[in-house]
């Protein structure tokens, strides 16, 4: 805590001496950019960046019964989980409503770890708490773990000079515990970008070492810091969720569309309120829309023929589609491919098209 | 040049450059340094009438929407359509091709309430001529 009475990470110093735009996140005095969010972005899709999240949420559970306890309070197939594997998935209520998305990673056959949001991280570790048998230990390790994201197709190469491993045997979603500059993390081929990329687990003490170390490996690559600002333009462009804003507490995963995220044949926490919502077909969907003649922001009404319909959750300019890009929720008649809708921007509405998502695939290698 | 000494200022970090009765309006450099990458401008139409310190159009960074307010009052002669169709010249040349409107002055006296290069330079921070000209 500072005087601003926002939190630092271990980096705060290093984002300053690179000049980074610092803004107040989820309670934290995070980097919102360096050089600029559209060059960031690019430096992403086309080389590689580093993300310093340490602000994220970092909980570890131990013990004979946490996978299967895991496994009934996260939306996806935890109870098949393999060791070595991380797998994407939604903490859910009764409601069958979203508390938070989340990783879920299993390290050894009874220890496992849960990767969440940081302006989550009190309210999961309560419902997590609430619901875990007394006979699986949860460990809230947030603030003494620090995360920082090589991601980008030259990311493998950057992270394996480092490693003592080389991290392309790392499959998708695959998690390991090996040694980045000399110090021992753990390391997951995971990522919230559209691109090849790695997560790097480590102690806060150890943190300067790895992001000195890997800004350095890098820097022949290409590698630059990225803020916040181009993570958001880096996820919306490949559809990735951004809790707050495509789900909440009031959302469900149908409507939001992450169906794909819920084995609706096992049992788990809200399964039957989603199962009954798939069931009878939602309501609204989240759409992906292509804006012109402004851009879309959170919030944002969703119009036809002047009438509010649905509402913006994401919006901005997409710099890699160079498009003005926007998720929306909007009635289910009017998600289909090609509807042509209007968002209202400063009391115009100006003219949307519901497109494919996502709106950027990388091209598969 | 990040304050160029021969246009006028207003605090709200618009610039106006006169040539006989006809004012071009643009968006300084810091302006354009605070908002980062712009990728939308929105800007009134030839005929249009603009007042003094009220809201011409919009620029709209990655990040966000923000307003442009007019540092004088007048008819526009002309809007950039440069700058329409490449909102990043806003932050490539925001005195030159990054210009936005051209207006044809109404009141010479209100550039008496506009700064000059030096008094915009305190305003932004910035010690005198440490802007580079």
């Amino acid at each position: 805590m500072t005087d601003t009475g926002l939190r630092r990470t271990p980096l705060y110093d290093r984002h300053l001496a690179l000049g980074a735009k610092m803004v107040p996140f989820a309670g934290w005095d995070m980097p919102i950019q360096y050089a600029g969010i559209v060059a960031e972005h690019r430096a992403v899709r086309g080389a590689a960046g580093l993300f310093d999240l340490s602000h994220m949420g970092e909980f570890f559970f131990e013990g004979g019964g946490a996978q299967a306890a895991l496994d009934r309070l996260v939306s996806s197939d935890i109870a098949g989980l393999e060791v070595g594997h991380a797998r994407y998935g939604l903490l859910t209520n009764e409601r069958g409503t979203i508390v938070d998305d989340v990783i879920v990673y299993r390290f050894a056959p009874d220890r496992l770890a849960m990767v969440v949001n940081a302006a989550n991280i009190a309210k999961d570790a309560t419902h997590l708490r609430r619901y875990l048998p007394a006979d699986v230990r949860f460990d809230d390790l947030s603030d003494q773990t620090a995360l920082i994201a090589p991601q980008g197709p030259r990311a493998v190469r950057i992270l394996s000079r480092v490693a003592d491993m080389n991290v392309d045997d790392l499959v998708p979603f695959g998690v390991t515990a090996t040694k980045v500059a000399g110090v021992p993390a753990t390391v997951a081929r995971t990522g919230y970008t559209g691109e090849d990329g790695f997560e790097v687990f480590v102690p806060n003490a150890d943190a300067t070492t790895v992001w000195d170390a890997l800004l350095d490996a890098g820097k022949v690559e290409g590698l630059q810091p990225i803020g916040l600002g181009a993570r958001d333009t880096l996820r919306l462009e490949s559809r990735f969720s951004l809790y707050g804003n495509e789900i909440d507490e009031t959302t469900d995963p149908i409507e939001a569309g992450l169906a794909w995220t819920c084995k609706l044949d096992k049992e788990f926490l809200g399964r039957d309120n989603i199962a009954a919502a798939r069931e009878r077909g939602p309501t609204r969907r989240i759409a992906g829309l292509v804006v012109t003649g402004g851009v879309a922001r959170h919030g944002h009404p969703v119009t036809v023929a002047g009438d509010a319909v649905g509402v913006v959750t994401s919006g901005t300019y997409g710099p890699t589609v160079d498009k003005n890009i926007a998720l929306a929720y909007v009635p289910t008649a009017s998600s289909k491919v090609g509807t042509a809708l209007a968002v209202r921007i400063r009391e115009k509405d100006v003219p949307a098209t519901v497109v494919r998502t996502p709106f950027y695939k990388r091209s598969e290698t | 040049m990040t304050v160029p000494p021969d246009l006028r200022y207003s605090k709200e970090h618009e610039w106006v450059r006169l040539e006989g009765d006809t004012a071009t309006i643009g968006i300084t450099h810091f302006a354009q340094e605070q908002l980062g990458d712009v990728v939308f401008v929105e800007l009134p139409e030839k005929g249009a009438r603009v007042r003094q310190f009220s809201s011409l159009g919009v620029v709209e960074s990655v990040k966000a929407a923000s307003d442009i307010y007019s540092p004088i009052s007048g008819e526009v002669l002309e809007r950039n359509v440069k700058v329409i169709e490449k909102p990043e010249l806003v932050n490539t040349a925001p005195y030159q091709d990054g210009w936005m409107l051209r207006v044809k002055l109404a009141d010479k006296g209100e550039l008496q309430k506009l700064l000059s290069a030096d008094d915009y330079r305190a305003h932004i921070g910035e010690t005198p001529g440490s802007g580079g000209d």
